[in-house]
């Protein structure tokens, strides 16, 4: 199966813009776009930059915008593709070097909702009890490998940089939904602002991104309804 | 710039998350590594974290550790067993008040299930010993330590790729690492340095490793002239996606899951009777590439079929899910309606940097150790894990041995050394500008490849006294290769190919070391299996091999196997 790759390229050392080159590449239509991305490295022009690392979509390394959609490049196959591939750095991230953004503000966001369990009830000596069903409302977001594919496909945060995004929203939903979280208030300040959760208009862009299948607005919904309700209680 | 903290950690998988939490009780704490933390492969672990918590049905500690030693096939150091073991129990507990998001039982007790090797009564039947997350138990664990570490005074320098270990009269004085986004190098000076690198598996063509887990620290101390342990035992895991390696789990086989061959039969039966498919790896392992060689791969093929249209849907959708994805995905399988195709992938490195119980890194067999240096995790050989370690123990090891080496490690912290020495960042720097200005003309890619095959040929599942010597001699044409790589990038900033190039040549280095562990060792023990010496020999090799290269020459030295409760006995399941 021959592929054209399209690739936008940039080096902060020799360019002064970003610049598109082609490169051929052979694949079979089982093989992954990253095989592509590698091969060509390792065999055709080593400068060509971009990260990776599980080549199975659990390690989050290799989100990119390929066909301008953010997706992971080990998960997309050869043959679900056309002939010509596009592929540029994930939008709205500053580009350090062709497919490679700067990560920085994406975990800045993530570190910024309180994203640990909190408890300091007396440990007991055993598991702390969790039903089944309460786990159940964690299952999904649990999943999240901070690939940013959200983030950098949703509108708002585009035109607000500020905006925590889905990413940070879900792992904040992750720990407002875990039974055994005691950090609730403090969180939900946290991602009550202006720049927080009530910032989502559904889009979806986040949900179709998503290489986990995560629904991101479902969380960001339970988000924007208990702050809300705190906000009522508050003002009472 | 020099970085200054009272620990250092090299690595952010679970064993260099353990540490710096643990020693981060005590002190200042850098991790540094070449990725972003969790984008460690310990996130790709699936199946689970075993321990003796006896949430499902009756267990016990001295099982684990009975188990572990036998599936060792007797290598284990026993005393080190009977640690990761009873450790187990509350590591698991506090895993969970950490925030560890368990799969649970209906009694919201955390579930466990069955995994290989892992049995009841010494051996009478398998046992639910496996916590877990569903089949994302890495994910769920990483997540939340790194989460915690962000509570800790822990500093992460992420996209530091270490270079050199700075070692000077027997002691560590810390690191020097160059920062990617930049392409500056810089130092890391600690009272002590925490090796927590991870696996190897690059070192062969078909992997269910990270394309990063290429043994950099391995590969530095090797060429340092300090010994590796037991280097000729390379797991490999019995079910990878045909082509890709990717890991199917054994909790797919724990869950009921069944070998199939092309005959349409199973028959694990007739290599492990009583607990047939989930016998440990490095046995089926050999089943499934026998049934392949005696022509009963499906369609004559090399390949088998791992069967899971008897477990119930249900359990697939709940406990199974990431392994559902993978196979619709890669291989467009629905497991449920389909077999799926499998073969052996290079998994998990039993040898690495000797330590003892409590991390510190040996730099003899009789147990004189490098002050202030320490390993923990798959780069590390304790040796708990023997010629063939068992599903889950390896979660295990990385948390029960990270945490035992950061508050080793943390004690340290008082007695700063004497500072980097002068030339220790020079040194790194002209070693970068010599690879960058090498005009040998060999591209990194195809020593990697090379070598890649040449391992799969001739030192992977089976090994023989010829094919090993022939890898030994293309070994060192590939080495001479790896002398002469060119770099395309001669940029600074996030120069990955020059950092590709430098693994590769680590994992030359370390392809000889395996090589010729597996060459001098004449008998066939757990994952290391030589035809010509198809039994084992406890009256000649019951120890352990201690390789080093010191000018150009490469030596072995043995330590002895510790064993306390357990006599070597025929190893049958
Ligand atoms: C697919 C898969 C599934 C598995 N499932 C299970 C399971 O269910 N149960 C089980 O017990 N075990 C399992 N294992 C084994 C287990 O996951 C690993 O052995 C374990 O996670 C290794 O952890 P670690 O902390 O030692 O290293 P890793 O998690 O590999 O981390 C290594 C770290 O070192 C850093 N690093 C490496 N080189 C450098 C350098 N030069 N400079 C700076 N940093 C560097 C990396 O960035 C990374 O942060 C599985 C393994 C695989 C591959
Ligand atoms: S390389 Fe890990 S997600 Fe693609």
């Amino acid at each position: 199966m021959d592929k054209i790759f399209r690739i936008k390229r940039f080096d902060p050392e020799k360019d002064n813009a970003a610049r598109w080159e082609d490169f051929p590449v052979e694949l079979g239509p089982h093989e992954r776009l990253l095989d592509g991305l590698v091969r060509t490295k390792e065999f055709t022009d080593g400068s060509l930059t971009f990260r990776r690392s599980c080549a199975h979509g659990m390690c989050g390394s290799c989100a990119m915008k390929i066909n301008g959609r953010s997706r992971l490049a080990c998960q997309t196959l050869a043959g679900d593709m056309p002939e010509l591939v596009v592929f540029e750095p994930l939008p709205a991230f500053p580009v350090i070097k062709d497919l490679v953004v700067d990560m920085e503000p994406f975990f800045e966001k993530i570190k910024s909702v309180m994203p640990y369990l909190v408890n300091d009830e007396p440990l007991p000596s055993r598991e702390r009890p969790q039903s089944p069903e309460e786990m159940e409302k964690i299952l999904d977001s649990i999943r999240c490998i901070l690939c940013a594919c959200c983030t950098s496909s949703c509108p708002v945060y585009w035109g607000d940089k500020q905006y925590l995004g889905p990413a940070a929203l879900v792992k904040a939903a992750r720990f407002v939904l875990d039974s055994r979280d005691r950090g609730g208030k403090a969180r939900l300040d946290l991602v009550s602002g202006a720049h927080g959760a009530a910032r989502c208009h559904s889009i979806y862009n986040c949900v179709e991104a998503c290489p986990r299948d995560i629904d991101v607005t479902r969380h960001i919904a339970i988000l924007k309804r208990q702050t809300l309700k705190r906000g009522l209680r508050g003002a009472r | 710039m020099v970085h200054r903290f009272d620990t250092l950690v090299i690595g952010s998988g679970l064993a260099g998350l353990s540490a710096a939490i643990e020693a981060s009780l005590q002190g200042t704490v850098a991790v540094i590594a070449k990725l972003y933390p969790t984008r460690c492969h310990s996130s790709a672990a699936q199946g689970g974290i075993a321990a003796a918590l006896g949430n499902e049905e009756p267990d016990s500690i001295e099982w684990h550790v009975y188990d572990t030693v036998k599936g060792g096939d007797y290598l284990t150091d026993q005393d080190a067993a009977g640690t990761l073991c009873e450790d187990a129990i509350k590591t698991v507990i506090r895993l969970e008040h950490l925030g560890v998001p368990f799969s649970r039982t209906p009694q919201g007790k955390i579930a466990q299930r069955r995994f290989g090797g892992h049995t009841r009564d010494f051996g009478a039947a398998p046992v639910r010993r496996a916590c877990y997350s569903a089949d994302r138990t890495g994910l769920a664990m990483v997540n939340t330590l790194y989460e915690q570490c962000e509570k800790q005074p822990v500093m992460f320098f992420p996209e530091y790729h270490v270079l050199d270990l700075v070692i000077e009269d027997g002691r560590c004085l810390g690191a020097v690492a160059l920062e990617l986004k930049t392409g500056e190098i810089c130092a890391f000076e600690a009272g002590a340095t925490i090796i927590a690198t991870g696996g190897y598996g690059r070192v062969f063509k078909t992997t269910s490793n990270a394309m990063a887990s290429t043994g950099d620290l391995l590969g530095i101390l090797y060429s340092k002239g300090m010994p590796l342990e037991d280097m000729e035992f390379f797991q490999f895991h019995p079910t990878g996606l045909l082509g890709l390696g990717i890991l199917v789990t054994e909790g797919a086989r724990g869950e009921g899951g069944v070998l199939v061959n092309g005959n349409g039969e199973t028959f694990m039966q007739r290599y492990a009777p009583r607990i047939k498919d989930l016998a440990p790896r490095d046995m089926v392992s050999r089943a499934i590439i026998t049934e392949i060689k005696e022509g009963r791969g499906i369609g004559g093929n090399d390949y088998v079929y791992l069967d899971l249209r008897n477990v119930p849907k249900k359990t697939l959708e709940t406990r199974l899910p990431e392994i559902m994805t993978f196979s619709n995905i890669y291989m467009g399988v629905d497991p449920s309606e389909k077999p799926i195709p499998v073969a052996p992938t290079a998994h998990y490195a039993m040898g690495g940097i000797p330590t003892d119980r409590d991390g510190r890194v040996l730099i003899t067999e009789s147990g004189a150790v490098v002050d202030g240096l320490f390993a923990a995790g798959e780069c590390a050989c304790v040796s708990v894990h023997g010629a063939n370690r068992l599903g889950c123990n390896s979660l295990l090891d990385t948390v029960v041995f990270g945490r035992r080496a950061g508050m080793k490690a943390a004690e340290q912290k008082d007695k700063s050394g004497p500072g980097m020495p002068p030339g220790a960042m020079e040194r790194a720097r002209e070693a970068v500008s010599a690879l960058l200005n090498n005009k040998g003309g060999v591209r990194a890619g195809a020593v990697k490849k090379e070598l890649q095959e040449l391992m799969m040929d001739k030192c992977s599942v089976f090994r023989a006294d010829a094919g090993l010597k022939a890898a030994a001699e293309e070994i060192e044409t590939i080495r001479q290769k790896a002398g002469n790589i060119s770099i395309d990038d001669k940029g600074k900033q996030f120069n990955t190919e020059l950092l590709e190039a430098i693994e590769a040549i680590h994992l030359v280095n370390l392809g000889e070391a395996i090589v010729h562990s597996a060459l001098q060792r004449t008998e066939s023990r757990g994952a290391h299996c030589r035809q010509d010496y198809p039994e084992r020999d406890d009256e000649n090799w019951l120890k352990h091999t201690f390789i080093r290269k010191k000018d150009g020459e490469i030596r072995f030295s043995f330590k002895p196997v510790c064993i306390t409760k357990f006599k070597p006995e025929k190893r049958q399941y």
